[in-house]
């Protein structure tokens, strides 16, 4: 198969028992490719983009991960989940742990890094996301900003092929959500594969090679930024447009 | 009207009458003329209440003596608890071999000490020691009948050593089989799952004092004749069994306690099942829910002397049977109160390191 496409999902369907939450969505992300997924809440779309390392289930269709099919395999999962780094709305660090060793965990315990090297490699990443002074504190001792750039560098300490970020900074305070978002554009531009769930439209602007807008589960609209913030076609897009960019 | 702060206010110390010993109790014990009559009738009621047990414990006790009747002075009669110490603490353990529960109760003192203690290197080799190494020695000291050393039935165990033994080893086997079940009542696979509940359900149902009387009694008659073990043996295993139903439960709610956000860290970051739980999950989960675990312990530790229903002597027993000794008869209750020191000093002991054990693991994640 090509080998420039990171993500693949083929008419993928789910439900929430009745509830039909992602409706034939198909999707190809090529590699280094940055994606900005938006639109209200209740559309499907972190459900989606937990359907790629599988923190949920789908129940028809294909989606292919770096050339791997999610099935119900556990390798193939464990596969991927090694490959696909995520950071959460809510950080989701781990409190009984310090910075450094919330960046240790997975490389010594999934990658079998010794520690010393991945202690390296966790500084090199939290002087990366500007925290290194702070490795020693526990997670509750951060500002939300602080323990999110520590989310995306225990992500990267994996080093991952593909990022996926669920709404970043939706929980953060508006003086902390720059922080963050500059971390994520210096990892955009070294060319990582993203995948981004968010509002925030100045990102999307700046760093998307392309935006999805969905709604009712359904993949409504997708374009580049420029077309899709200037000129967009679907009447759902153009309403939700003027509702988000009118303050 | 615009406010424009120029520069920021120095920090200055708080008012001195708001500080020091008389400010809190001026605060607490004397705010309002009620305050202060409510304080000094506590003050007095304490008084009351407490001299005559001051009198009896300690003004008016004897020390000395070989029976009740040298007790003369009207108060308590120590001189039972005195005479009668060895027993208490050592049961019917032959008094020559008594050095090897000595022995293993000061490797265990030093153990769990260097264990407690914060600053002890290569904690984790002292733990699997403790564990792992500790148990085997124990039971080569205590039992006997290997390295020349004479076999002491455990018939013979009893007063404080077999009370430690039983909740010792009750503790240590019933916390990690507990974990396991708490983990299997919440595992996605159904038949696990329905084998735990079904566990923990049936051995919270019963008392504990019918499963000891259905180890001891009634377990030997469903076995094959001529197959028989230890008495102290079956005891063990009904307690661990039963605690570990009770821990289950209270694992499990901690396990609860943990937002699912933890679960899916873990997972997208590739930890499997095992690795998310044991470096993740439980960490988290057993902080917790340390005062329920100790609570647990603490009844576990005095629940032991519901051996007596099955014939063994644990403290509780040995005292009582010291008090039926005709030369002795009426010194019961200075059986009791001794009893009843020794139990409450381990309780209170657990209760604290729990206390110490929260603060210490408290990383200021709830704020």
């Amino acid at each position: 198969m090509e080998n420039n496409v990171a993500i693949q999902l083929i008419g993928v369907n789910k439900w929430y028992g009745e509830f039909h939450v992602l409706r034939d969505v198909n999707l190809n992300v090529e590699r280094g490719e940055r994606i900005v997924i938006c639109g209200p809440s209740g559309s499907g779309k972190s459900t989606m983009i937990r359907c790629i390392n599988r923190l949920e289930e789908h129940q028809q269709g294909q989606i292919i991960v770096d050339n791997v099919e999610l099935t119900n395999d556990l390798k193939n999962i464990d596969q991927i989940r090694r490959e696909v780094g995520m950071v959460f709305q809510h950080f989701n660090l781990f409190p009984h742990l310090t910075v450094l060793e919330n960046c240790c965990l997975a490389p010594m315990w999934v990658r079998k890094v010794p520690r010393k090297e991945a202690e390296r490699v966790a500084m090199e990443y939290l002087e990366k996301v500007k925290i290194p002074h702070q490795a020693k504190k526990y997670p509750g001792q951060l500002s939300g900003g602080q323990q999110q750039r520590v989310a995306i560098a225990r992500s990267l300490c994996m080093n991952p092929r593909i990022m996926l970020f669920d709404e970043p900074t939706s929980a953060l305070d508006p003086e902390m959500i720059k922080e963050v978002l500059d971390t994520m554009i210096e990892l955009a531009e070294s060319g990582m594969t993203m995948l981004c769930v968010t509002h925030e439209m100045g990102f999307a602007k700046t760093v998307a090679d392309r935006v999805i807008f969905m709604d009712g589960g359904q993949v409504i609209e997708m374009n580049t930024p420029d077309e899709f913030f200037n000129h967009p076609q679907h009447e759902r897009t153009q309403l939700f447009l003027s509702q988000i960019l009118a303050h | 009207m615009a406010i424009i702060t120029e520069k920021a206010l120095p920090s200055l110390p708080p008012p001195a009458h708001t500080v020091g010993f008389k400010a809190w109790a001026k605060q607490n014990l004397f705010a309002t003329p009620t305050n202060s009559v409510i304080t000094v009738l506590m003050v007095l009621f304490i008084l009351w209440a407490l001299i005559p047990v001051v009198q009896w414990a300690f003004i008016d006790a004897d020390w000395a003596g070989t029976k009740r009747t040298d007790c003369t002075s009207g108060g308590a009669c120590w001189a039972f608890t005195l005479v009668r110490f060895n027993q208490f603490i050592y049961g019917f353990y032959p008094e020559a071999e008594q050095w090897r529960v000595n022995v293993a109760a000061l490797i265990l003192a030093v153990g769990l000490g260097l264990l407690m203690y914060k600053k002890t290197p290569a904690k984790a080799y002292i733990g699997l020691f403790m564990v792992i190494i500790y148990p085997v020695i124990a039971f080569i000291l205590l039992r006997g009948g290997f390295f020349d050393l004479p076999v002491v039935e455990t018939s013979k165990w009893g007063g404080l050593t077999l009370t430690l033994v039983l909740s010792i080893v009750g503790i240590v086997a019933s916390l990690p089989l507990g974990i396991l079940l708490a983990l299997g009542r919440r595992s996605e696979l159904p038949i696990i799952r329905s084998l735990c509940i079904a566990f923990i359900e049936l051995w919270r149902g019963v008392p504990l004092i019918t499963v000891l009387f259905m180890a001891s009694v009634m377990l030997p008659l469903f076995l094959p004749e001529g197959t028989s073990f230890d008495k102290l043996l079956r005891a063990l295993i009904g307690i661990t069994l039963f605690e570990a139903a009770y821990l289950a439960e209270v694992v499990r709610s901690g396990l609860q306690a943990i937002p699912k956000g933890q679960y899916e860290a873990g997972k997208a970051l590739g930890l499997s099942y095992w690795q998310s739980t044991g470096l993740v999950i439980l960490p988290q989960a057993l902080k917790l829910v340390i005062p329920g675990i100790v609570n647990t312990f603490i009844s576990l530790f005095k629940d032991t002397s519901l051996v007596m229903i099955i014939g063994l002597f644990d403290l509780l027993n040995i005292v009582q049977i010291a008090a039926a000794d005709p030369i002795w008869l009426g010194s019961q209750v200075e059986g009791f109160v001794f009893a009843a020191i020794v139990y409450w000093m381990f309780c209170f002991g657990m209760s604290r390191y729990s206390q110490y054990l929260e603060r210490q693991l408290n990383t200021g994640h709830k704020r």
